[in-house]
């Protein structure tokens, strides 16, 4: 993999009073994304709109589309096209840009999508916060497949992780998700854009060789694998349809084993490297917090409470949601007397800590509707029972 | 010399003959069009490594995956925003999309309407054969009234789209039909299409053999032809307002609209040469970029005079 430094021309160093929207517009650009395609939606627009005003002095392309089913399928295009692109939804405008996430992955199409999630089912609560999308964006498109999603919590980390959701988009060759929260998006903090030459970015690790031997797919299980583009004389052909490396179609059962196993494990196999946890007094913890976005920020109070009262908490907060962290919660189920998982949905990631912890500890989930976040006096009390 | 004429023959190097045999039925009108496709872009002469194919679902959906360019097989419905995709991240490629009725007109609809509007530089072919061939001749937007479809087993009762009318009143700067059996005509109309700028659209009137005709009691591909002989009737230029088809009506074909029009590229560059200065480009180098360039070519050249 080439990793250089960014391009300048995208990168507005310098610190900022930033929101969290606005932030992942920047990490775009920061990170090479020269083209967005994208359909208007509380409350995610703003990123839209500050890629639209910033697109023509970077010389980046900004276009609205129909709605988020042609924006998606706009970025295969784009990505196809040599670019590095990028949208951003909410609820329903992910709802509509499942199918062609699947031909995304299919086709091993690099793209960032970021969802600025509001309150659901359907309309929901447009412009109330909610972490309610959180099994949608692993599962949501038909078929069995992997990705990886991140959760920024806080405008700062919305610029950081774009650039590096960007970053595994390449390596990996899948759509990487920034899964924030109405709560992050419309939160302005200080955002410090570092210089360009402090920006790390990996480049599109575009085929060299020769005509003959052209593959637009590697199916070996690993990531860094050569994409080509349009014009470049290789005569690509990608399809959702199940195919071989060539990308020509094969219609039977052990060709669709062989391009699932590399699709899943291309992510599964490199979970170790791609996975990024914030740890804090995990050693000795009767009770790890494990929490993720803007419910993290929450659960920093309740945290903070239940250690004056002296119980040992931990917090594992995490950075990566998807792939989820399935070892470190095994091994942590072993030492500890409970995990409590608030997030602001009915119970989504407390399913994959139970799953983890297979019942080697307490599982207890803080749920919450949407609409709100969290009051830390709940989380509190779920710490001071979970330990009893 | 006969090996040079099988060499030499409109599909040499057009077509993925790994690929061979397709998928199409016997009487099919597809195999034609991707014929006059193929010799349009012979003679046209454009680059082939900077041509991509674009298709949604169905048969003619296949046709990408056949066609020897860079090619998309996307999702059903959705070969526009591919395509729209693929020509604004990459402005210097040819992009055509190649498609059927069900495809472009009822799932994709809206993005048919949308890439008109915007008169993105596309060139679109639909293969329209009123009918879904794939999935076993269900209705579409565009079979005639009274016309049989597995899913209007006792005669469509809905109004359908007439193509050219729709392609025309959303901005299209290129319409044109032909029937499979006009393919000198469809050829010349791929090849103006690929000779100007914009989003032109070519209907090409089909026959589905297994499914349209034989539930209509229509004959067979031949019989359609004789149809087509007999009833297309050419009208360059007519108010596309007058081209709607009945069932085994009189065909209106021709060249309907040619205009000129800034594409969606064109009128982006404007806005933003306005903004950042006449050579702005997308995906191009920003003035304060070419001025820090310039200064450093002065300043080597400078450095080495003395």
């Amino acid at each position: 993999m080439k990793i250089v430094t960014a391009d300048p021309k995208g990168v507005e160093a310098g610190p900022h009073f930033m929101d969290g929207d606005h932030a992942i517009a920047e990490g775009g650009l920061a990170a090479g994304c020269r083209f967005f395609a994208g359909y208007p939606i509380t409350p995610s627009t703003e990123t839209a709109e500050r890629f639209a005003e910033r697109a023509p002095e970077v010389g980046a392309l900004f276009i609205q589309m129909e709605d988020e089913i042609a924006s998606i399928a706009a970025l295969i295009g784009g990505a196809w096209g040599g670019q590095k692109v990028m949208t951003v939804t909410s609820g329903p405008g992910f709802s509509l840009m499942m199918e062609n996430i699947g031909l995304a992955v299919m086709t091993e199409t690099p793209m960032v999508i970021a969802n600025v999630q509001r309150g659901g089912p359907s309309t929901g609560l447009p412009t109330l916060t909610a972490q309610q999308d959180m099994m949608q964006a692993r599962f949501g498109s038909h078929g069995d497949y992997n990705i990886i999603a991140l959760s920024p919590d806080s405008p700062q980390e919305c610029f950081d992780l774009t650039v590096e959701a960007f970053n595994l988009a390449e390596i990996y060759r899948v759509p990487v998700f920034i899964m924030t929260d109405e709560t992050v998006g419309h939160m302005h903090e200080k955002v410090v854009i570092p210089p360009a030459d402090q920006i790390k970015v990996v480049e599109r690790n575009l085929y060299q060789g020769n005509r003959d031997n052209f593959r637009p797919y590697a199916f070996n299980s690993r990531g860094d694998n050569p994409m080509t583009r349009a014009g470049d004389g290789y005569r690509f052909h990608i399809t959702g349809l199940t195919h071989n490396e060539r990308g020509y179609p094969v219609m039977n059962s052990e060709q669709n084993r062989i391009l699932l196993t590399h699709l899943i494990e291309k992510i599964n196999g490199n979970a170790e490297q791609i996975i990024r946890l914030d740890e804090d007094q995990i050693d000795g913890a009767e009770v790890i917090v494990v929490s993720y976005g803007i419910t993290s920020r929450i659960a920093v109070k309740a945290i903070q409470d239940a250690r004056q009262k002296g119980i040992k908490v931990g917090s594992l907060r995490l950075i990566t949601v998807w792939p989820f962290c399935e070892k470190r919660i095994r091994e942590l189920s072993k030492q500890v007397k409970a995990f409590v998982v608030p997030e602001i949905n009915y119970g989504q990631m407390v399913r994959e800590v139970e799953r983890c912890a297979a019942g080697q500890c307490k599982v207890v989930s803080v749920n919450h509707c949407g609409g709100a976040v969290h009051d830390p006096q709940v989380i509190l009390k779920a710490i001071e029972e979970s330990c009893q | 010399m006969n090996e040079n004429v099988q060499i030499e023959n409109a599909m040499t190097g057009m077509l993925r003959l790994e690929r061979m045999p397709h998928i199409w039925c016997p009487g099919c009108g597809i195999g034609s069009v991707v014929t006059s496709f193929a010799e349009a872009i012979k003679r046209s002469k454009i680059d082939q490594d900077k041509l991509a194919v674009v298709s949604g679902i169905g048969c003619s959906g296949r046709v990408a995956g056949y066609m020897n360019f860079d090619s998309i097989h996307a999702t059903h419905g959705r070969a526009i925003p591919v395509a729209t995709g693929l020509k604004l991240a990459n402005p210097e490629m040819k992009v055509v999309v190649f498609s059927g009725d069900g495809d472009l007109i009822s799932i994709g609809g809206n993005h048919f309407i949308h890439a008109a509007r915007r008169n993105m530089d596309l060139v679109v072919i639909c293969v329209n054969n009123f009918t879904y061939g794939m999935t076993g001749g269900q209705v579409t937007p565009t079979t005639p009234t009274t016309a049989n479809a597995s899913t209007t087993p006792y005669g469509n009762y809905e109004y359908p789209f007439n193509l050219p009318f729709l392609a025309d009143a959303c901005g299209a700067t290129y319409v044109a039909r032909w029937t499979s059996l006009h393919s000198r005509n469809v050829t010349q109309s791929i090849e103006e299409a690929f000779q100007r700028r914009g989003f032109s659209f070519i209907e090409v009137i089909t026959p589905c053999t297994t499914l349209y005709l034989r539930r209509n009691r229509l004959g067979d591909g031949v019989d359609a032809l004789q149809y087509y002989q007999n009833n297309a009737v050419l009208q360059h230029g007519i108010d596309t307002r007058l081209t709607a088809i009945e069932l085994q009506g009189k065909i209106i074909v021709g060249k309907f609209v040619d205009r000129e029009k800034p594409t969606y590229l064109d009128a982006l560059n404007k806005c933003n040469a306005k903004l950042i200065g006449d050579d702005y480009q997308l995906y191009g180098k920003t003035d304060p970029e070419k001025k820090a360039e310039a200064e450093k070519k002065a300043a080597e050249s400078g450095a080495a005079a003395p």
